[in-house]
């Protein structure tokens, strides 16, 4: 009993990293920075998703933590990296609203997000129950952080760091869902990756550029 | 057995083509491998018929009133779009639009949506839904894009982006859901997941959190379906993408994201009782219907027109799925059927037209009876169809519609008259003088398919007038089943 | 209450007074190691307070009293927050009549004489220093109050000796609420000590200059004060810190002599490690500029308040 009381206490340090590195992301100013936390999100999960594994004896986690290893950690950060290198897009320092702002309305989401999973984590049986909140509020994050930005490569990694947010609530809530589900989300993830790669040299090529009020132009006539 | 046939078609038709698909009769093996499907579907639907639904693969796969006629549905148009883009993807890249190696592109995906859509359709696993529903937002994407100009890149974004958003809501919504569903039916075999099991155990799922999933896949589905306020990616990708894209998009995708959401609704309002989905529904339909009739009279460009009556159309369908019940879920049904056909159609003029006037904005479309006839009476007859006019088949399901509307939901009837009424001015009074008047537009090269077009006119017009009993059967017991 | 108490009560502030120079020569040393430089001795603090003590004080002509007495006022809160810091014992007297609250508004006090008296002279960079260190102090002090609140809810009473007593009997680490405000206090005291990054005590550009900027008219023995000060400030930050977040040592309510001498030799051997950490900090930043300070504050104050919301979820439904 007091290694699964270490074991829970762990995972409530991990699910507090989570929201810590989710904020970060908000705030920073450098792309390079932005794919690495993304890649600490990643291995957070695979720590806590492994940790849910043990204490739960359930082996189809340890594939699912593995999958998150090599997709989240290792794989789409290698691309995002080598994209933003080709791409030339190192920088992302316009936003819609200033970084305390920014920060305040996260805050305000947090709130609301805890708020909104307090019904689901009463009717929860899984040991990991009391962070669904943080998932939620992980994945309102992520949003806020797409909506502010103004480069296309920090959009898409807040669209990456929502699937983080959905994989972790699923794990919470859920034990995870069944592993051909997971691996059909992990495909269309690598997927989606893939074409906006090629997406962004299409962007690129006919705008110069990656800046999103570029792409702002179609109208309501 | 034919089942695997529907699904795999497609699947080999898309590796076929992403090698063959930049030769000069890849769109010949295009139409091929789309009849081969129809094939496949009208065995399916026989066997049906005969023996009832049916469960395939473990209960992975399930065939039901509900999706069978979608599957038919999807099937054919699937197979006449790919006969209308056969002379129009020649037209585009005689005009030089596009090089011929975007063309294996273009074909490949186009048979990996349609093998997506059939997945969607077909499997009775929610959370192969997702997926589905998610690789056909993929597949469709670069194709959106497919003329790189700076217009379509940013369709295709835009598209990418909230699609994408809203995907990932449903995602949230199906966790919810296997979650509601693991308390009752457990973990095991995925049996959770299934939505024949969770039909039956429906009354047993947790109400608030039932609830929850369902604003959650209804926000997220519903963003592919058009709902308003989240239409916004729906104009700009029917406007840029090329003209098949536009035709299978509003369709097809539309209407499989609809057949998502109902399933869910199906669940929903066996654990928390028909108020709460239903008024959602019917809330978000009609926000939808009136917003894109009023948005109609600004647009200069023809297929945005057409993009935004999809909106208004998906609008009224959600609308009457929200009413529930034997008649509105029975008119709903049919004029899914309908309008995917009219729509479609619709778009194949379209397209030819701005291929003749050389411009998709419709001032500078005119006098297509003169150049074209085909052409011309084609938009003029598929616009009085979508407009509602009788005897087409979507003046019956609109009827039905305001009728049921009218007996239960008095306060809804205004906003729908009016969304119809504004639409039908609009449209008209746009469509009538591109269909008419002087215009010295050069002929098309290749000439046009417009086979298809009169075709699916011609089936919207007979179900206006008669329904054949088994349709009639099928759509009664598919309402049935959404309750 | 325990005559003995008295005893160490007056231990605690002439420890504090007669070690906080020591403190800061000794980050001053590990910044210079970190930095492969060769560094001052341990006992350079001193030696300059001894220089300065034996200056003639010059002071501008139109110098009012309350820049004369401001050295002194910085110097009593000072050494008067010592006074309730349990670094040592929590058996302290004086720490009835003040909670952590009165603290931050001793803190408060210290900080709004120094604007005062660096306005009061005249010149371009006193003023300059002068509304930096409000802006950043404005803006710090939600911050430190937010680290504060996550305590009190953790353990139940705003005055910092109770707070060890009831700490030092179930600490728990790795509760990230905990880890939380820690994050949040190094970050608030970084900015209210003057340290990278928001203000280089080494520095002599006085346009990049906060705290410095706000002692350049002073001279002799109100220098020294100010120095000592601002010395001492660091060091009961520090201890502040270490009360909170490390309270392992800390003699509690009725501990006999022995422990008494174990919690000292344990502060200094935490103190040596809290300074190694500082500097290394210190070393590994660069200098925020000015206008991103708002920024770094903000960041600490959402940190405190994210460890109090992550605190609210998670500690409060604790069933495992």
């Amino acid at each position: 009993m007091l290694r699964s009381h270490l074991d829970v206490e762990l995972l409530k340090l991990l699910a507090a990293g989570m929201l810590l590195i989710s904020f970060a992301m908000l705030s920073t100013r450098r792309t390079q920075q932005l794919i690495t936390l993304f890649a600490w999100q990643g291995v957070v999960l695979f720590l806590s998703t492994s940790l849910v594994a043990h204490e739960a004896r359930l082996t189809e986690l340890y594939f699912s933590a593995g999958l998150t290893l090599i997709l989240k950690v290792i794989t789409l950060p290698l691309i995002l990296h080598t994209l933003i290198k080709r791409l030339g897009a190192q920088w992302d320092n316009e936003r819609l609203v200033n970084i305390p702002i920014t920060m305040l309305v996260g805050l305000v989401l947090v709130i609301f997000a805890f708020g909104l999973a307090q019904p689901i984590s009463q009717l929860a049986t899984t040991i990991t129950r009391h962070t669904i909140g943080i998932a939620l509020a992980v994945i309102l994050l992520s949003f806020l952080m797409m909506i502010t930005r103004r480069k296309a490569v920090t959009q898409v990694i807040g669209f990456l760091a929502m699937e983080n947010g959905l994989f972790f609530a699923a794990t919470s809530a859920t034990y995870g869902m069944p592993m051909v589900i997971e691996l059909g989300i992990a495909l269309d993830l690598l997927v989606a990756v893939f074409i906006l790669g090629i997406f962004f040299f299409q962007i690129r090529e006919q705008f110069d550029s990656l800046d999103l009020h570029h792409l702002e132009s179609l109208r309501e006539e | 057995m034919e089942l695997w046939l529907v699904l795999g078609m497609p699947l080999v038709g898309t590796f076929v083509l992403a090698i063959l698909g930049a030769r000069r009769y890849a769109p010949e093996v295009n139409v091929g491998v789309s009849l081969a499907t129809l094939l496949a579907a009208s065995l399916l639907v026989v066997r049906i018929i005969r023996n009832g639904p049916l469960l395939v693969g473990h209960e992975q796969f399930s065939v039901d009133p509900f999706n069978v006629f979608l599957v038919a549905l999807t099937a054919f148009v699937g197979l006449t779009t790919a006969i209308f883009s056969r002379p129009y993807m020649r037209i585009e890249e005689h005009h030089g639009r596009f090089t011929a190696r975007r063309l294996r592109l273009y074909h490949s995906m186009y048979q990996l949506f349609m093998f997506a859509m059939f997945l969607a359709l077909l499997t009775n696993n929610m959370g192969l839904v997702w997926v589905a529903m998610e690789a056909a937002t993929l597949s469709t994407v670069l194709l959106v894009s497919l003329y790189r100009t700076k217009a379509s890149l940013e369709a295709a974004w835009k598209y990418f982006i909230l699609c994408g958003v809203g995907i990932a809501q449903a995602l949230f919504g199906t966790i919810l859901l296997y979650f509601a569903a693991e308390r009752t039916l457990g973990r095991q075999g995925m049996t959770a997941l299934l939505w024949t099991h969770l039909n039956a155990a429906k009354a047993n799922l947790e109400p608030t959190v039932m609830g929850l999933a369902f604003v959650f896949l209804l926000v997220g589905y519903g963003t592919k379906v058009g709902l308003a306020p989240l239409h916004n990616w729906l104009p700009d990708a029917h406007a840029e993408g090329p003209t098949p894209v536009s035709a299978v998009l509003s369709g097809l995708l539309l209407n499989v994201a609809l057949y998502a959401v109902i399933r869910c609704k199906a669940l929903a309002v066996g654990s928390i009782g028909p108020l709460m989905p239903g008024r959602m529904l019917m809330a978000f339909g009609l926000l939808s219907a009136v917003l894109a009739a009023f948005f109609l009279w600004r647009q200069r460009d023809l297929k945005r027109l057409f993009g935004y009556s999809s909106i208004e159309h998906m609008g009224i369908i959600t609308f009457a799925f929200g009413l529930g019940g034997p008649v509105a879920n029975f008119a709903a049904l049919l004029h899914m059927t309908v309008h995917s056909l009219t729509k479609s159609s619709i778009f194949f003029t379209a397209g030819h037209a701005s291929q003749t006037a050389g411009t998709q904005q419709m001032d500078g479309i005119r006098g297509l009876v003169g150049t074209g006839p085909t052409i011309g009476w084609g938009l003029m007859l598929g616009s009085l169809a979508i407009l509602g006019m009788p005897p087409f088949g979507v003046f019956a399901s609109e009827f039905l519609i305001l009728t049921t509307a009218m007996r239960e939901h008095p306060w809804a009837t205004p906003f729908l008259l009016v969304a119809l009424g504004v639409a039908f001015a609009g449209i008209f009074v746009k469509v009538q003088p591109m269909a008419f008047g002087e215009s010295d537009a050069p002929k098309l090269p290749h000439s046009p398919a417009l086979v298809p077009v009169f075709v699916h006119l011609a089936i919207v017009l007979v179900l206006g007038l008669y329904i054949p009993p088994a349709l009639a059967e099928w759509y009664r017991a598919a309402a049935r089943l959404i309750g | 209450m325990r005559g003995i108490a008295f005893v160490w009560q007056f231990g605690e502030v002439i420890l504090a007074i007669a070690l906080a120079p020591l403190f800061s020569g000794w980050i001053a040393q590990c910044r210079a190691w970190m930095q492969n430089r060769t560094a001052p001795p341990l006992t350079q603090q001193y030696r300059m307070l001894r220089k300065l003590f034996n200056k003639d004080a010059a002071l501008a002509e139109d110098a009012s009293r309350l820049f004369r007495t401001a050295p002194y006022v910085l110097f009593g809160t000072m050494v008067l927050a010592a006074a309730i810091i349990p670094s040592v014992v929590t058996d302290l007297p004086f720490a009835r009549a003040a909670d952590a609250i009165a603290l931050i508004g001793l803190f408060a006090t210290a900080r709004v004489f120094q604007a005062l008296a660096a306005m009061d002279i005249g010149t371009a960079f006193g003023t300059l220093g002068a509304r930096r260190e409000m802006m950043v102090g404005f803006l710090a002090e939600p911050a430190i109050l937010m680290v504060f609140f996550n305590a009190f809810l953790l353990f139940g009473s705003t005055a910092l000796t109770s707070l060890v007593d009831n700490y030092a009997t179930h600490p728990s680490l790795i509760d990230p609420s905990v880890v939380f405000a820690a994050i949040a206090f190094v970050m608030v005291l970084l900015a209210e000590n003057a340290r990278i990054p928001i203000d280089n005590p080494a520095t002599h550009l006085e346009l990049t200059m906060i705290h410095e900027a706000m002692v350049l008219e002073y001279s002799a023995r109100h220098l020294a004060l100010i120095e000592w000060a601002s010395n001492l400030k660091l060091f009961n930050y520090a201890c502040i810190g270490i009360a909170l977040f490390i309270p392992w040592g800390i003699a509690i309510h009725g501990a006999a002599v022995g422990a008494v001498l174990i919690a000292l030799v344990t502060l200094i051997l935490k103190l040596a490690l809290c300074g190694a950490a500082l500097a290394l900090i210190e070393s590994v930043s660069a200098k925020l500029r000015i206008f991103r300070a708002p920024e770094f504050m903000a960041m600490a104050f959402l940190i405190a308040v994210l460890g109090l919301l992550v605190h609210l979820l998670l500690g409060a439904n604790t069933g495992a």
